[in-house]
């Protein structure tokens, strides 16, 4: 297992010194920022902030990767985030008791999910197309839920999600990991990754090989639907209230991004939940860093797109020829030299 | 007939393309004459579509000349060879379904006024055009209200109206009905007596001696040869495209008749098809028996393996396995009676490019046991590893991208994918196709060998001799119908050629 999980390691070190250089900006701009302290039970600190800050792109990223895997893509997560906040902030304020409103608002994103997978996998509409539909009317959706005004509540279970501790991390922390463990376990311990992979890569000699490639497809949107739901838990308890209008906004984007930065190829096959947890949070890393520098917040869009950009140059496949044969060039007149 | 020929149009002299790894086309030459239509035929990987490339300019070519009228051209890009005169219409009509029949004609070259489309002008020329293409249709409808067979006629009315020196037609009947077809036939007759130039590719012999003057034969990248249709048997010309050469180094035989497993069959099509795929059709697949299938490109040959394992699901007919009938929605079903197929398209159907090797390997096997229940690393190893040994899959390790394997050792990785879910009946499609020679005659051991171990095997190839040699029984199929039935001693490459070649002709074999 050990040997795993260093090959696995092996696989993730551009993420890793991308993670670093992000992490070593923070630590520049303030000095102090690796610095752990326990208090009441629960580590406080810089790396503590960025996972938890993180935390529901996190989940989004282990829910996107093996949709993009599929050569697929999810534009819905963020409205599906607004969504499940509205449903479980009505359930409590309708005085359903909190466990029942949390697993309603999971049931929502998973209904999603499987909206998105009919379309996909069963339709056959593009991804894109098919779950932009959902991006669209679901912001709708919410407001329904919601009536258009910011649901506050005051349930101090549902509030917990996002500030209750456990084993001295904040709970959105624990939540992330063990969804992005659990994601892990379940596509590498069962066939679903070869499967997810095979169908990304060659939907037709996958269904020629006898792969159920429409119930792949399917359920890789219901599993992003179900880890979408879990972060509009999270961020809807974290301001105790449902904000139909900015719950998840534009944070289909993040996850994109963090799976894309993780080493999925958007054209499908090979993907990886780890390294796309790793995207994450180098995004929160390079976001928490830009406002501790003090510098305007909307430079944190610029920076992620030149991140992306160089991300997705270094995968194409026209670059990397040309890369090449630059450094080539280079080396040969070193050599000359 | 000892009239002076018309004119050369068109002449193509030693045309060359290379791919990575192949020459698609070695020094084929093409001539093309003023008024006749002109036949390209070869089968799957002849050089016809990398010949109409070359032609159109769509791709580049590494070596050979092309003279229009006596004057050398370079089509660089479709424009080009569009200046030059020449124009291609597509199997896949490439005009555009949203936008009026009008527009399609004049596509990049709208008729203007102050600038603008001149649309009511456009509409009033492009009818005109129909017109005397022999359509009375409203070019202001948008071109998607017309069926296929319409669409093609305006496709050929744009391409002639563009260019009107040499028309090239790629597989123009492919989608349509008899009279659709008899339509074209009349536009393309009237064409041709204009003096326009058509090379006109297709499957259909029938259609060839309908209407062709002269017939150009391609194989494996280079040129059989070019006769005139009216001297040509078709016996001859079935020959020229299978390529059958005197059985010089056929080390196969076949073995004796009491050697063929009797009994009742482990499956049974009886009147299977599917209408616009292929005709009712009958097999019969005994185990540790080869039934093989002949027929040329296009014959329904591939379609026949698409309803036995449930690509397609047959509307006519039954199958039965064990004697007991099944329907088969999908090649899940097939798998599940035990069932396994190796596709002709290698790359687009077979490979799963990207993953390794012992993936591709487990892939079958990991689907007939579901998502659930994982074949655990060192089981996929170990199962990856015997068959790499077994088949003698040359690789370094099971580990390698699939696609780095040569044609040869993607087929054996194929096989291995399907002999691990220890199948009843192996269905293979052109098993040998782009195979090198070495790697070419292990397969056929291999499949021999299978034979002999009680797995029943439907090869369909387009090798006449090995089909000959290793079928038990020949189901010979022609225009998407069968043709006939071949056992024991009748099986021969003569009689396979002779019952393809729809057998009017009794000069015996070629």
């Amino acid at each position: 297992m050990s040997a795993f999980i260093l090959i696995r390691l092996k696989a993730a070190r551009p993420q890793l010194a991308l993670l670093v250089l992000a992490l070593l900006v923070n630590v520049f701009v303030a000095p102090g920022f690796l610095d752990l302290r326990l208090q009441d039970g629960r580590l406080f600190g810089g790396l503590i902030d960025i996972l938890n800050r993180g935390a529901p792109v996190m989940l989004l990223a282990v829910g996107m990767a093996p949709v993009i895997a599929t050569r697929g893509i999810d534009l819905s997560v963020g409205v599906i985030m607004a969504i499940s906040g509205a449903v479980a902030a009505a359930g409590v304020n309708a005085g359903l008791a909190w466990p029942l409103a949390i697993l309603a608002a999971l049931a929502t994103g998973l209904v999603c999910g499987l909206w998105n997978g009919l379309l996909v996998a069963v339709f056959r509409l593009q991804p894109i197309v098919a779950t932009l539909i959902l991006m669209v009317a679901g912001r709708g959706i919410a407001q329904l839920i919601t009536e258009g005004r910011i649901l506050t509540f005051t349930e101090p279970h549902l509030i917990a999600v996002a500030g209750a501790t456990l084993a001295a991390l904040p709970l959105p922390v624990v939540l992330a990991l063990a969804a992005a463990g659990l994601t892990g376990l379940l596509v590498r311990t069962t066939a679903l990754g070869l499967f997810v992979e095979a169908v990304g890569t060659n939907p037709r000699s996958s269904r020629l090989a006898g792969v159920h490639t429409s119930l792949v497809l399917g359920a890789v949107y219901v599993w992003s639907g179900l880890m979408a739901a879990l972060a509009g838990l999270i961020a809807t308890a974290d301001i105790k209230g449902a904000d139909a209008n900015n719950a998840g906004l534009w944070l289909e984007l993040d996850a994109i991004l963090a799976v894309v930065i993780g080493g999925t190829s958007l054209y499908g096959g090979r993907f990886s939940i780890g390294r796309s947890v790793l995207g994450a949070l180098v995004l929160q890393a390079m976001r928490t860093a830009i406002l501790r520098a003090g510098l305007p917040p909307e430079l944190n869009l610029v920076l992620m797109a030149l991140v992306v950009a160089a991300v997705l140059t270094q995968q194409s496949p026209a670059f990397r020829p040309l890369a090449q044969s630059l450094l080539a060039r280079f080396k040969n007149k070193e050599a000359q030299a | 007939m000892a009239v002076t020929p018309p004119p050369v149009v068109l002449a193509a002299r030693g045309l060359t393309r290379q791919y990575p790894g192949v020459r698609a086309l070695d020094g084929v030459d093409l001539t093309l004459r003023a008024g006749e239509i002109h036949a390209l035929l070869g089968e799957n990987g002849a050089g016809k579509s990398t010949l109409i490339n070359l032609l159109t300019g769509a791709q580049p070519r590494d070596g050979g000349t092309i003279t229009v009228d006596g004057v050398a051209i370079d089509p660089d890009g479709p424009g080009g060879a569009v200046k030059a005169g020449i124009a291609a219409v597509y199997q896949e009509i490439t005009l555009l379904p949203n936008l009026s029949v009008a527009q399609n004609l004049y596509l990049g070259r709208e008729p203007t006024r102050w600038g603008l489309v001149h649309r009511s002008r456009m509409n009033r020329e492009g009818g005109a055009l129909l017109r005397r293409f022999g359509l009375a249709i409203d070019a202001s409808r948008p071109l998607s209200d017309f069926s296929t067979a319409v669409q093609q006629l305006i496709a050929i009315a744009r391409a002639v109206d563009l260019s009107a020196k040499v028309l090239i037609l790629d597989e123009p009947t492919a989608s349509l009905d008899t009279a659709e077809v008899q339509t074209l036939f009349t536009l393309l007759r009237v064409l041709r007596d204009q003096g326009l130039a058509i090379v006109f590719v297709t499957h259909f012999l029938d259609q060839v001696y309908a209407l062709t003057d002269r017939i150009t034969v391609l194989r494996n990248g280079r040129l059989v040869g070019e006769r005139r249709t009216a001297d040509l048997p078709r016996l001859d010309l079935v020959a020229m495209m299978l390529g059958k050469t005197p059985t010089a180094e056929s080390h196969l035989s076949r073995r004796p008749a009491a050697a063929i497993p009797a009994g009742a069959p482990l499956v049974r099509a009886e009147g299977l098809g599917r209408r616009r795929l292929v005709g009712a059709f009958d097999a019969a697949l005994h185990a540790g028996a080869v039934l093989g299938a002949a027929g040329l490109l296009g014959s329904g040959r591939t379609e026949t393996a698409l309803l036995l394992f449930g690509v397609e699901t047959a509307d006519q007919g039954q199958l039965l396995v064990d004697g007991k009938a099944v329907t088969l929605r999908s090649p899940r079903d097939a798998i599940r009676l035990g069932f396994g197929f190796c596709p002709e398209d290698r790359k687009l159907d077979g490979i799963v490019a990207g993953l390794s090797i012992r993936e591709n390997i487990v892939l079958a096997l990991q689907a007939k046991r579901g998502w659930w229940r994982r074949l655990s690393t060192a089981q996929q190893h170990e199962l990856a590893d015997r068959y790499i040994k077994l088949l003698d899959i040359r690789t370094p390790d099971a580990e390698k991208p699939i696609q780095l394997l040569s044609g040869g050792n993607q087929q054996k990785a194929l096989l291995a994918r399907w002999l691990a879910t220890e199948p009843r009946l192996l269905i293979l499609d052109e098993p040998t196709r782009g195979i090198d020679v070495g790697a070419h005659a292990e397969i056929v051991r291999l499949l021999e060998d299978l034979r002999d171990r009680g797995m029943a095997l439907y090869v369909i190839s387009s090798e006449i001799e090995e089909v000959a040699a290793y079928s038990d029984r020949v189901l010979v199929m022609r225009d998407r119908a069968p043709a006939g039935l071949l056992e024991g001693d009748s099986i021969t490459p003569a009689a396979i050629v002779n019952a393809i070649a729809a057998d009017h002709h009794t000069q015996g074999a070629a």
